[in-house]
C-alpha cells in the first residue's frame, strides 16, 4: 500500500501498533479539515509492526498527550518535502486536562471549572494517578 | 504559607517535633493558652463529624483562638451549588486557618490551592486523614516508646477506611515494620497503597481474612469500622458490617501489652467489654487528638513555641 510523501505537514511515526487510532483520538486529528492519513500495521525493522499518522499541515501537536499514549512515537516536522525536526517524545511527569478521573468520589466530578491533573508514579509500569484522589488513569 | 492535605507531606522530624509540643502542651497548659489569641480557625464540615470538628474547635479554644464554621453541608452555601473553591475564598477573608472536611476525595486539596490560608484537610471522603493519623502515631509512640520493629494488625474496612490509608502511608518511613491486612476480599485495601507504598519500599505485608489466627503475633490492632456511608448500595453494607467483631474471646491469645487502636465512632466493631481491657486506647487517642492538632494549628499558623 502506497501513501504518498507530505510537503509540509507531521508524520507521527513509531507508533506501537493499535495505538494510532488513540493517538488520533486524543490528539483531536477529526477536528482538522486538512488531510490526515492513518496507516494501521505497517511493517517496522525496528518494532515488527507500527502505526504512523500522516497529517498534511503543520498543526500544534500535545506531546504530553502523546507522551502518555504513547511514549516510543516520533515527530518529524516536514517542511517543503524535508524532514527539519524530529523530537523523541518523553513520558511525561504530568499531565493536564488530556484525560479525565473515572472515580465517582473524586472532587473532579462535581468541581467546575478544575483542571483533571495526572502525575507519572510509576515510570516502568507508565503508570498515572489522579492528584486529587489517587485513582489510577484508565 | 503551608497546608496539610496528606500526611506524606510531613518529614520524620516534623511529625517528632509535633509529637514534643504535643507532650509540652500536657506538662504545660498554661504556657500555650493564650498563643493563638485573636486567630480564628474555620471548621468547614461538609461531612458530618463528631471527635474531629469538637477536637479541632476544642484545641483552637485551649490555645486562645476562636472559631466559625459549619457542621454540614447542608447549612451552607455549597447546598445552593456554590463550588468548594468559592466557600474557602469566602471563608479566607473571615478566618487565619480552615479545617475542612468533605466527601469528595481531593476536595481539601483543591481548596488549599486557592484559600490564601492554611488549611488541614480534616477527612476527603474515604481518601485521607491526616490529623487522625498524627493522633495515632502519637497514641503509638506514648503506648509502645517508638515507631520501629512493630507489627501492626488493620482490621476492618481497609478499601475506605481513610484513616488506615493515611496510617500505612505514615508507618511506612519507619524501620522493620510489618502490616498484617485483614479484611474481607470486598474491603480489601486499594491497589494504589500496595503499589505505590507497601511493594515500592519492600515492607512486609500479609492479607488474612481471619482475625484470630494472627492476634498472636500483633503488636497493635488497629480496627475500623465497616462505614454504611461508603457503600453504594445497603445490602453489600448489611452482609459485611458484622463480619469482624473483636471481643474478650478473640483476645484471649493476644499479647499482653497489645495495643488496641481504633479512630471511632465505634458501632459494633468492638465489644463494650473490651473497654475494661488495658490494652484498649481508643479513648486515650481521642484525647491524644485534641492534643496533637493544637500542635498542628500552632505549626501552620507559625505561632512561637
Amino acid at each position: 500500500m502506497i501513501i504518498g510523501q507530505i510537503k509540509n505537514g507531521i508524520v507521527l511515526d513509531h507508533i506501537t501498533a493499535g495505538k494510532g487510532m488513540d493517538l488520533y483520538q486524543i490528539l483531536g486529528l477529526d477536528k482538522l479539515e486538512c488531510q490526515v492519513a492513518i496507516i494501521k500495521n505497517a511493517d517496522s525493522a525496528k518494532l515488527g509492526k507500527k502505526d504512523i499518522i500522516k497529517i498534511n499541515e503543520v498543526i500544534d501537536i500535545n506531546f504530553d498527550a502523546i507522551g502518555y499514549v504513547d511514549p516510543r512515537v516520533t515527530v518529524n516536522i516536514i517542511n517543503d518535502g524535508k524532514l527539519i525536526k524530529r523530537t523523541r517524545i518523553q513520558m511525561p511527569e504530568i499531565i493536564e486536562d488530556i484525560i479525565i478521573c473515572k472515580n465517582p468520589r473524586c472532587i473532579t466530578t462535581t468541581e467546575q471549572d478544575i483542571k483533571h491533573v495526572f502525575k507519572l508514579t510509576d515510570r516502568e509500569k507508565g503508570i498515572y494517578r489522579c492528584i486529587y484522589c489517587e485513582s489510577k488513569a484508565e | 504559607m503551608r497546608s496539610l492535605i496528606d500526611i506524606q507531606e510531613l518529614t520524620t522530624s516534623e511529625i517528632e517535633e509535633l509529637i514534643a509540643v504535643s507532650e509540652d502542651i500536657i506538662a504545660h497548659p498554661e504556657k500555650f493558652s493564650q498563643k493563638c489569641a485573636g486567630k480564628k480557625l474555620a471548621t468547614l464540615f461538609f461531612e458530618p463529624s463528631t471527635r474531629t470538628r469538637l477536637s479541632f474547635e476544642a484545641a483552637m479554644y485551649e490555645l486562645g483562638g476562636n472559631v466559625i464554621g459549619f457542621s454540614e453541608g447542608a447549612s451552607s452555601s455549597s447546598a445552593k451549588g456554590e463550588s468548594v473553591v468559592d466557600t474557602v475564598k469566602t471563608v479566607s477573608c473571615y478566618a487565619d486557618i480552615i479545617a475542612m472536611r468533605h466527601h469528595k476525595e481531593g476536595a481539601p486539596l483543591v481548596a488549599s490551592l486557592k484559600a490564601g490560608i492554611p488549611l488541614i484537610n480534616a477527612g476527603d471522603g474515604g481518601h485521607n486523614h491526616p490529623t487522625q493519623t498524627l493522633a495515632d502515631l502519637f497514641t503509638i509512640k506514648k503506648e509502645k516508646g517508638g515507631f520501629e520493629n512493630l507489627v501492626i494488625g488493620l482490621c476492618g474496612d481497609l478499601k475506605f477506611g481513610r484513616t488506615v490509608h493515611s496510617l500505612i502511608s505514615a508507618l511506612s518511613r519507619y524501620e522493620n515494620i510489618k502490616f498484617v491486612l485483614i479484611s474481607p476480599e470486598e474491603l480489601a485495601i486499594p491497589d494504589y497503597i500496595k503499589e505505590e507504598i507497601l511493594k515500592k519500599k519492600n515492607i512486609e505485608y500479609t492479607e488474612v481474612s481471619e482475625m484470630q489466627d494472627v492476634m498472636p503475633e500483633l503488636d497493635i490492632l488497629y480496627m475500623t469500622r465497616v462505614q454504611k456511608e461508603r457503600f453504594f448500595n445497603e445490602a453489600d453494607y448489611i452482609r459485611l458490617r458484622d463480619s469482624y467483631i473483636l471481643n474478650n474471646e478473640k483476645l484471649l491469645n493476644a499479647k499482653k501489652d497489645l495495643s488496641i487502636l481504633h479512630p471511632l465512632p465505634r458501632v459494633n466493631e468492638i465489644a463494650v467489654e473490651v473497654d475494661a481491657d488495658p490494652r484498649a486506647c481508643y479513648f486515650k487517642q481521642v484525647l491524644n487528638g485534641k492534643y496533637i492538632r493544637m500542635a498542628l494549628i500552632l505549626k501552620l499558623l507559625e505561632v512561637e513555641v
